[in-house]
C-alpha cells in the first residue's frame, strides 16, 4: 500500500488534443479494449474485484462485485448505465474526466459494457454539462468510425450500441433508480429497492450503474493489473482518486492522488493553505455537501478514504472537500447547505417532501433572527424523523448534515437565538470586489 | 419558501408579459424526435430530448408543443406537463434571449456569488426570476452547476463562465447580442 508517485486518471487531460481519437490513440488509450476483449468477461470481472477498486460515485461498493450480480446467460438484454450526472455540490472531477479526456472515459465504459455482457451502454449526463456531453459526443461517434462501437466489436463477435442522454436539471437523478426513471422518459422519482438494478434496472432488464471516475480507473486495472491498483492507497481503499478542493482555498481544483491522501497533504501541498493565511480554518466539509462537517481538530492526521472518514461519522462521498475560514457564519453555511436539499428533494415521500424545506425554514429563521430557543430541538428531532425513513437516502443526506452543523457549532445557534441575529457579516467577501 | 435568505422567485413577477407560443414546431424538429425515438428500446425514453429539441426551436417547452411530443412519444399531454415541471431546465414560460444562471450553492457562495447577483440585479436593473424589458436578459439562481473549483461561476445558454469577477461578468455581457 502506498502514495501514489504519477498521474493516472489525470495524465492526459491537460492535452488540448486529447479529446481527438487519433491523439488519444497515440498515448496508448484504446489499447486496452483489445486486451479486454481476449480476457473474456469473467476473467475481467475477477481482475476488478482484484483489484480493490470501489465505487467513486459515493457508496464505495466494490465494482467487481456489483459487476458480479449480473446474469451470467442473460434471457434479455443487460445494460450498462454510466451515472454522468455529477450534481453533488462541491463535486467537479467527472466533468473534468468527460470534458479532457473522453476516450479514456469511453473505453471504461466499454470494457465495462463487455465484463457484464451489456448490449447497450446509456450514458446519463447532466443537463448542465454541454461542452462535456459535445465531447462524449464526438468520442463515440469517432470510436464508432473505428469499429470500437457497434457489431462485432474488434472481431470479437461482441455487438454494442452507446446512446448519450441528457438529464434536465434535478440532482435526484444522481441517485441510481431515480436516473434510470429518468432515463425511461419519467419524473426523477427513486425506486424502492429491492429488486436492484442488477435483477430490475432500466426498462426492467439487468442493469449495472457505475460512476464515470469508477470506469475512468478499469482501463488502467487492465493494463497494468489488479496488484498494481491494489498497491495504491490504503487498506480496502486501493487506487487512485480525484478529490475536488473549493471555498476558502488557496489553489481550488481537482487533484489527484492516492486514495486514503492525508488531509494535510491535500489542504496544504496541493490546495496551498487558506486563500486568506491570516485567517484560521473554522470547518471542512469532506466529501459533497451531503457529508457530515468536520472540525479542524478532526481532520488533523486524518487519511481521505472511505473507512477513515466513515469512522469519524463523515462519508469520502464524492470527494468533494470544501473548506471555510473563520469569516463564515456557520448558521449562514448551513442554511445554504439545507436551501439546496429544501430545493432538490423530488417530493415523493412525505418526510423528505416536507422535512428538508421544514429544517431549511427553522435555520433561516434563526440566521435572520427570528430564531426561538426551542428551534435547535425541533430542528434535530425534524432530522430524526427523516433519517431512513424514505424510498432513497436524499432525507439522510439533508438530515445528516444538518445534525452536524447544530452539534458542532452549537454556539453559534445559540447566539444568534439570544442576540436575535447574526454577529457576523451578511455575506464572504464578493470576489474582486 | 422566499423568505428574505431565499433568492429564487417565480419567473417573470412583473415587468414583461409574453403570450403563449401556439405554433407547431417545425418538420425538422419533428424529424429530430422521430430520430430520437429510433435510438431507444422504448418510446418513452425520447422525451427528455424531445423536449430539448422543442426548446431549442421555440425557446421554451410551449402547450401546443408539448401536446405534439405526446401524440409522437404515445403518453398524454399531462403526463408530459408532470415532466417538464420537474426539471428545472426546462422553461414553461417564454425567457430572455439570454437565461443567466448563477450557482449560489455553497462552494460560490463562499467566493462570493451573493455579491455576484446583488451586482448583476443592479446592472440589469431586475430581480433575480425576471426578465429585462428589452427581453435579452432573465437572471436565475441555481443549485450547484459542478463548477466548483472555478467560483463563483455562472451558466448563460451552453456556456460556463468561471473565475468570475464584477469586471469579468460585465465583459461577457457585453459580447452578447
Amino acid at each position: 500500500m502506498g502514495a501514489l508517485n504519477e498521474k493516472v486518471l489525470t495524465l492526459n487531460v491537460g492535452y488540448e488534443d486529447q479529446t481527438s481519437i487519433d491523439a488519444a490513440m497515440k498515448r496508448g488509450t484504446w489499447s486496452r479494449l483489445k486486451k479486454a476483449l481476449s480476457m473474456g468477461p469473467d476473467a475481467l470481472v475477477e481482475e476488478v474485484k482484484k483489484s480493490g477498486l470501489r465505487g467513486r460515485g459515493g457508496a464505495g461498493f466494490p465494482a467487481g462485485v456489483k459487476w458480479s450480480f449480473m446474469p451470467k446467460q442473460p434471457a434479455k438484454p443487460s445494460y450498462l448505465v454510466v451515472n454522468a450526472d455529477e450534481s453533488e455540490p462541491g463535486t467537479f472531477k467527472d466533468r473534468l474526466l468527460m470534458e479532457r479526456d473522453p476516450h479514456l472515459c469511453l473505453e471504461g465504459f466499454l470494457i465495462a459494457a463487455f465484463a457484464i455482457r451489456a448490449s447497450a451502454v446509456f450514458i446519463y449526463i447532466r443537463g448542465e454539462f454541454v461542452a462535456g456531453w459535445k465531447a462524449l459526443d464526438r468520442a463515440i461517434a469517432e470510436a464508432r468510425a473505428k469499429g470500437f462501437i457497434g457489431k462485432n466489436v474488434l472481431n470479437s463477435g461482441w455487438d454494442v450500441d452507446v446512446i448519450l442522454h441528457r438529464g434536465a436539471g434535478a440532482y435526484i437523478c444522481g441517485e441510481e433508480t431515480a436516473l434510470m426513471e429518468s432515463l425511461e422518459g419519467k419524473r426523477g422519482y427513486p425506486r424502492l429497492k429491492p429488486p436492484f438494478p442488477a435483477q430490475h434496472g432500466v426498462y426492467g432488464n439487468p442493469t449495472t450503474i457505475n460512476n464515470v471516475e469508477t470506469l475512468a480507473c478499469v482501463p488502467h486495472i487492465v493494463e497494468r493489473g489488479a496488484e498494481w491498483f491494489a498497491g495504491i492507497g490504503r487498506e480496502k481503499n486501493a487506487g487512485p482518486k480525484l478529490y475536488c478542493l473549493s471555498g476558502h482555498v488557496k489553489r481550488p481544483g481537482v487533484y489527484e492522488a492516492e486514495l486514503g491522501v492525508p488531509f494535510e497533504t491535500l489542504f496544504n501541498e496541493m490546495g496551498g493553505g487558506l486563500l486568506d493565511p491570516a485567517r484560521r480554518l473554522k470547518a471542512v466539509i469532506p466529501g459533497g455537501s451531503s457529508a457530515a462537517v468536520l472540525l479542524p481538530e478532526e481532520c488533523a492526521g486524518l487519511t481521505m478514504d472511505f473507512d477513515a472518514l466513515a469512522a469519524k461519522g463523515t462519508l469520502l462521498g464524492s470527494a468533494g472537500v470544501m473548506f471555510m475560514d473563520d469569516s463564515v457564519c456557520m448558521v449562514r453555511a448551513c442554511e445554504r447547505v439545507l436551501k439546496f436539499y429544501a430545493h432538490e428533494s423530488c417530493g415523493q415521500c412525505t418526510p423528505c417532501r416536507i422535512g428538508s424545506d421544514w429544517i431549511h425554514r427553522i435555520v433561516a429563521r434563526i440566521e435572520a433572527g427570528g430564531g426561538t430557543p426551542e428551534d435547535p430541538g425541533t430542528l434535530v428531532s425534524v432530522c430524526d424523523g427523516m433519517v431512513g425513513k424514505t424510498i432513497c437516502v436524499f432525507a439522510d443526506a439533508a438530515a445528516i448534515p444538518a445534525k452536524s452543523f447544530v452539534a458542532k457549532f452549537r454556539d453559534a445557534f445559540d447566539e444568534h437565538i439570544m442576540r436575535k441575529g447574526c454577529p457576523m457579516k451578511p455575506a464572504p467577501a464578493a470576489a474582486g470586489a | 419558501m422566499s423568505g428574505p435568505l431565499s433568492g429564487s422567485g417565480p419567473l417573470l413577477r412583473v415587468g414583461v408579459r409574453f403570450a403563449p407560443s401556439t405554433r407547431n414546431l417545425s418538420p425538422e424538429a419533428l424529424k429530430k424526435i422521430d430520430e430520437a425515438i429510433a435510438r431507444y428500446p422504448e418510446k418513452r425514453s425520447a422525451l427528455l430530448p424531445a423536449l430539448w429539441i422543442a426548446q431549442q426551436e421555440q425557446g421554451y417547452c410551449a402547450p401546443r408543443a408539448q401536446e405534439q411530443i405526446a401524440e409522437k412519444i404515445g403518453v398524454s399531454p399531462s403526463f408530459v406537463a408532470s415532466v417538464v415541471s420537474f426539471y428545472t431546465m426546462y422553461h414553461t414560460q417564454p425567457v430572455g434571449r439570454h437565461v443567466i444562471d448563477v450557482c449560489t450553492t455553497v462552494s460560490c457562495w463562499l467566493r462570493g456569488s451573493d455579491a455576484l447577483v446583488a451586482h448583476l440585479e443592479r446592472k440589469l436593473g431586475i430581480r433575480v426570476g425576471e426578465t429585462t424589458a428589452d427581453k435579452r436578459f432573465t437572471l436565475r439562481t441555481v443549485e450547484c452547476l459542478g463548477s466548483c473549483g472555478t467560483a463563483p461561476m455562472c451558466q448563460i445558454g451552453d456556456d460556463y463562465h468561471e473565475d468570475l469577477t464584477h469586471e469579468r461578468i460585465d465583459a461577457v455581457l457585453s459580447g452578447l447580442s
